[in-house]
């Protein structure tokens, strides 16, 4: 009979020899890429970013001008260049249809970037890395970052966000 | 076998089909009819949309402006994630619930109200997509909201689909009150069930995410976008699982009918769909593995479905559907070598090649990429990139809409009652489809992996005041290239199904033995057509039984762990420390 089929009466049969190696093998492969994401998150060097808060997208916005104003260093394509505070902290801000600012950092040394939105949902793509994160309106996502290489790092908007989204770009210089 | 306590085929409501064997309840037919077409006029409109939008996306041709390419892309997603697999999936349910158990539809008055329902909720969404009123994606993230109308089309649309499911658990409840069912139902039956069930939960879900999406679009409401998302994913996510039960439910119902294959183990097999109920309401956290708000453990628990309950499921079917396979083929004496059994296989027969395309692609891209996806750490280099696009054209569309096609060439002749229109076209259909799915899946990964993204009109963002000069690269234009290629091949194979469809439902040569695939059908009603006796899978053997898919199933698992490997190196390849 085939699945189309009613089994003619019990159906729970013993499991094959070559079918429980299978299933051996299947079990250990599930629980290592269960296991592996703990281990990552305690010992790689690639972490996700967890620690978030809530605020404000008026209440973000005055922080980051604050922060704009006072770390404030040059200005390209009218996009303010800064530097991270003395200890290590940064603003990065999402609108329609731009990051602000761009963030100089320096090589080896860790960031603590305070990423949120003024208005809509965003995303951050720094590229050529490739590394990606959801910004959203009303929530602070704390995301460390230590650059090892220098140059510039364009960044992109990878989440739709209205009929701008394909200019909204941003960037982050890293220097020795 | 389903008992034949039920009345015997009288009068105009019965009929015995003569080609399967089973009673028909003829009242259901139109039903199902109604539903594939609704699913193929989905199809249509929404291909039509994708051969535009991958066409604006390869700078080569540049097709669209901006803003028809965001109104295509919010219509081509609630028009074939939603429309055509939901329609599919209900005339499956339909045909699960009836003519698969011999059961008569227990009311068909109500199964009208929840088509029509549905009918009525997909012309109101995509109009009012189509007319531009929706233009911030079917997911409409706030404080982006849709015109109230699209909500409201989505909702009926919901509305129905529930019933639909509902009604399918309630014909298995009353075939097994009835005595028309007095022993285990049927393995596609039960995978059906599973799907049914998990389509009830996603589908409250929906109400519970698109039902305040409809108060904050009026006004009514501000909605929170971390909240938001956690509710939308619920529906979204579960979605995707219910077309998981129902393609695998297809795949189980393709190697029947192509090749008398009877289940390995049923018990395992069943098992399998326990546990896909089991990861039922997880999985959504995949779509937020990068988002501001959620705990390190609830990421993980979730996004590994528990320990991977779901994956395993997969596993377990993917062994047992090849070594059903490879056991009816042996049996008809394919049997030198480990692989005879497949490079020999009736690949002339579209059922049969819909199915391997389905199963390999389904396995070997769209598992393992999903996978990845899932992976707390690697989801930082995929998230919202265009290899996410890749990954779910490889799970719904070379897997799921394929298997669908595959089923169709089946049901919709056979409950028409007319031949199946262009054979020969038939025959090529699924290869066609699925090299041009494979080659635009191939050119999506491959912009995702450099860096593009999803949604986005110009992918090289080359009007923002600030430039990205790595989005633009010979590497990229390749992938382009053949995103737009593939997208042509693959519009073109989808066009031959529905042309073949059309053909067969409006045009087809009516007959009481309707004319369908080159095999005739292998499994009906009386079980496998005796053109060879399949053995029972012999669980006590010492020998292997199926050697061909126990090998295949390990370069399968090299396969994953090379994939899984590789996508580590990258991220470690990164360099930069993030925490």
């Amino acid at each position: 009979m085939s699945a189309l089929n009613a089994p003619s009466t019990r159906y729970v049969a013993p499991v094959g020899r070559d079918e429980r190696i299978w299933l051996a093998f299947a079990v250990v492969w599930c629980l290592f890429l269960f296991v592996i994401m703990y281990v990552w998150q305690f010992f790689g060097e690639q972490r996700t970013p967890i620690e978030s808060y809530r605020i404000e997208p008026s209440e973000f916005r005055a922080l980051t001008q604050d922060y704009i104003a006072s770390h404030r260093i040059g200005e390209v394509e009218g996009v303010p260049i800064v530097v991270p505070t003395d200890g290590g902290e940064a603003f990065l801000a999402a609108r329609a249809f731009q990051f602000e600012p761009v963030l100089q950092l320096k090589v080896g040394e860790s960031v603590r970037i305070y990423l949120s939105s003024y208005d809509f949902q965003h995303g951050l793509s720094i590229q050529p890395l490739n590394l990606n994160f959801q910004v959203l309106p009303g929530y602070v996502y704390v995301v460390n970052l230590t650059p090892t290489t220098t140059g510039e790092f364009g960044i992109i908007c990878n989440e739709f966000c209205g009929l701008g989204h394909h200019v909204m770009s941003g960037r982050i210089i890293v220097t020795e | 076998m389903t008992t034949a306590t039920a009345p015997t085929p009288s009068g105009l409501l019965w009929r015995v089909c003569q080609v399967t064997g089973y009673r028909v309840y003829t009242p259901v037919q139109r039903l199902i009819l109604v539903n594939a077409v609704a699913a193929v006029v989905s199809l249509t409109l929404g291909g039509i949309l994708a051969l535009m939008m991958a066409l604006t996306r390869w700078e080569a041709v540049s097709l669209l402006p901006a803003e028809l390419y965001y109104r295509f892309t919010s219509a081509h997603g609630v028009l074939m994630l939603v429309f055509w697999i939901v329609f599919f999936e209900i005339a499956a349910l339909l045909f699960g619930g009836t003519i698969l158990i011999n059961h008569r539809l227990k009311g068909v008055r109500f199964a009208w109200i929840y088509s029509v329902l549905m009918v009525v909720g997909a012309i109101v969404t995509t109009a009012t997509t189509l007319s531009g009123h929706a233009n911030n994606m079917f997911t409409a993230y706030p404080p982006l909201v849709n015109h109230p109308m699209f909500y409201v089309g989505i909702l009926l649309f919901a509305v129905g689909a529930l019933l639909g499911a509902c009604h399918f658990v309630y014909q298995v409840w009353t075939a097994r009150r009835e005595g028309v069912v007095a022993g285990p139902l049927p393995l596609v039956v039960y995978a059906l069930l599973a799907a049914a069930i998990i389509a009830i939960w996603t589908l409250l879900h929906g109400a519970v995410a698109y039902v305040p999406a409809l108060l904050q679009s009026l006004g009514l409401i501000t909605l929170d976008a971390a909240v938001y998302r956690t509710l939308f994913w619920g529906f979204g996510h579960g979605a995707q699982q219910i077309n998981l039960a129902a393609m695998v439910a297809v795949w189980y119902a393709l190697a029947a009918i192509t090749t008398g294959a009877r289940p390995v183990n049923e018990g395992l097999s069943r098992f399998a769909f326990v546990l896909y109920l089991v990861g039922i309401n997880m999985g959504s956290m995949h779509h937020l593995l990068v988002d501001p708000g959620i705990g390190m453990h609830a990421r993980i628990i979730n996004t590994s479905y528990f320990m991977y309950a779901a994956l395993l499921g997969s596993l377990i079917h993917a062994f047992s559907i090849p070594a059903a396979l490879e056991t009816a083929q042996r049996a008809r004496g394919y049997t030198n070598g480990l692989f005879e059994w497949f490079l020999r296989g009736p690949w002339r027969e579209p059922g049969y090649s819909a199915l391997m395309i389905s199963v390999i692609g389904f396995g070997f891209i769209a598992g393992v990429s999903g996978v990845l996806m899932g992976t707390m750490q690697l989801n930082m280099l995929i998230h919202n990139t265009l290899f996410v696009v890749g990954h779910f054209h490889a799970t719904v569309v070379l897997g799921t809409t394929v298997a669908f096609m595959g089923l169709a060439y089946y049901v919709v002749p056979l409950v028409a009652k007319r031949d199946l229109a262009f054979l020969g076209l038939a025959r090529w259909q699924p290869a066609l489809y699925g090299t041009g799915l494979l080659t635009m899946i191939g050119g999506m990964m491959l912009a995702g992996k450099l860096g593009a993204s999803r949604r986005v009109w110009d992918p090289s963002f080359s009007g923002a005041p600030l430039q990205v000069e790595s989005l633009t690269s010979p590497l990229m234009t390749f992938a382009n290239t053949l995103i737009g290629l593939g997208a042509i091949v693959a519009v073109a194979g989808g066009a031959a199904f529905v042309l073949i469809m059309v053909a067969t439902v409006f045009f087809g040569r009516r007959s009481d033995k309707p004319a369908v695939g080159t095999l005739g059908i292998i499994a009906g009603d009386q079980g496998p057509r005796s053109d060879v006796e399949i053995p029972e899978y012999d669980h006590h053997a010492k020998r292997f039984q199926a050697p061909g898919t126990t090998t295949l199933v390990f370069i399968f698992l090299v396969w994953f762990v090379a994939m899984f490997a590789w996508a580590a190196f990258n991220l470690g390849n990164v360099g930069w420390g993030v925490s």
